[in-house]
């Protein structure tokens, strides 16, 4: 009762906490390219450098939970993955796949596997040769978001393209 | 194979003569069946061993802790006793035991040998019918102390329970340290009790999934080392480790068959799915077992060999599935609400454990092999990957909590949940058969 009282008698506080309330929905929105991830800098890397590949491509696609389909903003970020990979072709690009920890490490392992083969298969469809391209799964064992609860889960599931070999 | 194993241990058991309470005739013996439902811990008197100064309190101190993790028995506090033993092979005044309810009474003593090897030695009395149920004595060297007290304690509930104990064995595990994403995960062995932890890697690449073989002298597990995850055959006491097979790709989910012969294990496909292997490690020679457009893993064979348990998400989520050793006649067990992964088959072969995943929780269970009589004996948060312990009578699995895993057993009731103490975060505990 005493809380409630005081809070009546400090309004500012309770347009605080409403207003924390309404930043912590929005920071909750699924992260779905490199700007949005925070990495800032856009425009600044030099055309085809893995800068470039990061921050103005978007290096990241995420899935639906249990999930290897590419989903639609997936496909928008693998076309410009495959775009760019064909204009510089010097690089080789091991894609990572990785799972949430809402599932079970060996199953995890082979779900992660799938993503980065099907994110393979889609580039290799918009002509990204498949000699340039491995794989490798993480299962969860690599998670970039570590709270526990739905808005690290959909970051975490994720296939990451990853390339070497710059100035080769 | 070249063989250079060093014996772990030398421990000689001997059968203690009775004493002379041990003519009377036998009436109705102290006995706990394990196989009732609700079991109430049996009251137990565990006196310090004599002799070793302090070594005689710490082989009761393990003793009376490996009984009473059991959930069976009940050891009663040392202060409440009122008969001092001093002479631990006479007949002890059984009125003094049964005043204080101990229906059981451990007396023991331990010695150096002029050879340096350690002697101790247990009786297990039955106060009620007032005689001895049964003594043996034990040679063991300096280093195996505590083996000793847990081969005591497994002596002492196989007398009691009418079943083999589960004490004198190791875990293998994953220890896991540093922030959880950028976690260092190192193989790890310790008794399991949590004593004598011993690192079998050094933490560079990422491991998982370790798995004793039947001969107690290897583990399989999978391992990032070379880039590619891979699983490797581990010499525990050598440290020489090889590559199981030789894949093109990502092979995981590694077990042995039961006579140690085969590693079953997945294999990725290059459509991304995965399919279950047997590897002969004699002779090299690899057999599919399943073709399926499917994620099919966590392979785990029934105790006579028979018979193959493993996870698939053919039918669309994953479930349970179990097929003959040969790849024949895949059936589909779990069809409860949710979805399944890890099965283990028990030791004994009647039940299959379980990880479930059912309203954002995370379950352990156990099922009969045909997939009936579910039964949930662990829920919470984030836990998974069930092990047996030997005698087919309990779990341990490991389970995310306050900002890592750690390990923890649960018996078959459901009732006897237990937290496993390791120094860091702990996962994928994979339990030993009985040590010989």
């Amino acid at each position: 009762m005493g809380r409630i009282a005081a809070l009546t008698r400090n309004p500012v506080m309770i347009a605080l906490v409403a207003s924390l309330a309404i930043a912590g929905c929005a920071s909750k929105k699924t992260p779905n390219s490199a700007a949005d991830l925070g990495l800032s800098g856009a425009g600044a890397a030099s055309p085809g450098s893995a800068q470039d590949f990061t921050v103005n491509i978007g290096d990241r696609i995420f899935f639906d939970t249990d999930s290897s389909s590419i989903r639609a903003d997936a496909q928008t970020t693998l076309s410009r993955q495959a775009q760019w990979l064909n204009q510089y072709r010097q690089y080789a690009i091991v894609i990572e796949g990785h799972a949430d920890e809402r599932g079970t490490r060996e199953y995890n392992l082979a779900l992660g596997a799938r993503r980065a083969a099907a994110t393979r298969d889609f580039l290799v469809a918009r002509g990204v040769s498949g000699q340039r391209l491995k794989t490798i799964s993480y299962g969860k064992e690599r998670p970039v978001a570590v709270c526990d609860d739905i808005s690290c889960w959909s970051q975490n599931r994720r296939a990451v393209t990853t390339i070497s070999g710059a100035g080769s | 194979m070249k063989s250079i194993l060093k014996p772990l241990l030398m421990i000689v058991a001997m059968a203690l003569g009775m004493t002379a309470a041990a003519t009377l005739p036998a009436r109705a013996l102290v006995e706990l069946n394990v196989n009732k439902g609700n079991i109430e811990p049996l009251p137990i008197a565990i006196t310090d061993f004599q002799g070793g100064d302090a070594l005689g309190a710490e082989i009761s101190g393990i003793v009376s802790a490996d009984l009473k993790r059991s959930g069976l028995f009940a050891p009663i506090d040392k202060s409440a006793f009122i008969e001092k033993i001093s002479n631990p092979d006479a007949t002890p005044r059984f009125e003094d035991w049964k005043v204080i309810n101990a229906q059981a009474l451990v007396t023991g003593s331990v010695s150096k040998e002029a050879d340096g090897r350690v002697r101790a030695q247990y009786r297990l009395w039955d106060t009620f019918a007032g005689q001895q149920m049964s003594g043996e004595q034990f040679f063991a060297n300096d280093a195996n102390t505590r083996r000793v007290a847990h081969i005591i304690a497994d002596a002492i509930y196989e007398r009691l329970t009418g079943e083999k104990g589960y004490f004198d064995t190791r875990v293998v595990f994953i220890d896991e340290s540093g922030a959880k994403n950028a976690r260092k995960k190192r193989l790890a062995i310790m008794d399991q009790d949590g004593a004598n932890v011993r690192y079998l890697s050094d933490g560079r690449s990422i491991v998982l999934t370790p798995r004793f073989s039947p001969n107690r002298q290897e583990i399989t597990y999978m391992s990032y080392e070379s880039g590619q995850p891979k699983v490797y055959l581990l010499q525990i006491e050598t440290g020489q480790r090889e590559l199981v097979g030789d894949f093109p790709g990502m092979t995981f989910a590694p077990r042995f068959s039961p006579d140690g012969q085969k590693v079953i294990m997945s294999l990725l496909r290059d459509d991304g799915n995965s399919n279950i292997f047997a590897m002969d490690l004699r002779s090299r020679s690899t057999t599919r077992l399943t073709n399926s457009t499917a994620i099919d893993t966590s392979p785990s064979y029934s105790p006579d060999g028979s018979k193959v348990v493993f996870t698939s998400d053919r039918g669309g989520r994953a479930q349970i599935y179990v097929m003959g050793a040969d790849g024949s006649g895949q059936t589909r067990i779990s069809f409860g609400d949710g979805v399944y992964s890890t099965p283990v088959w028990s030791p004994r072969g009647d039940l299959i454990a379980f990880t479930k995943q059912t309203a954002g929780e995370f379950q352990i269970g156990v099922m009969r092999v045909d997939g009936s009589g579910e039964r949930i004996l662990s829920t919470g948060f984030q836990q998974e990957g069930p092990t047996w312990a030997p005698n087919g009578r309990v779990l341990m699995f490991f389970r995310d909590s306050a900002g890592g895993p750690k390990l923890v057993s649960v018996d078959l009731t459901g009732r006897n949940e237990q937290s496993i103490p390791t120094a860091n975060f702990a996962s994928d505990p994979a339990w030993s058969p009985l040590l010989e």
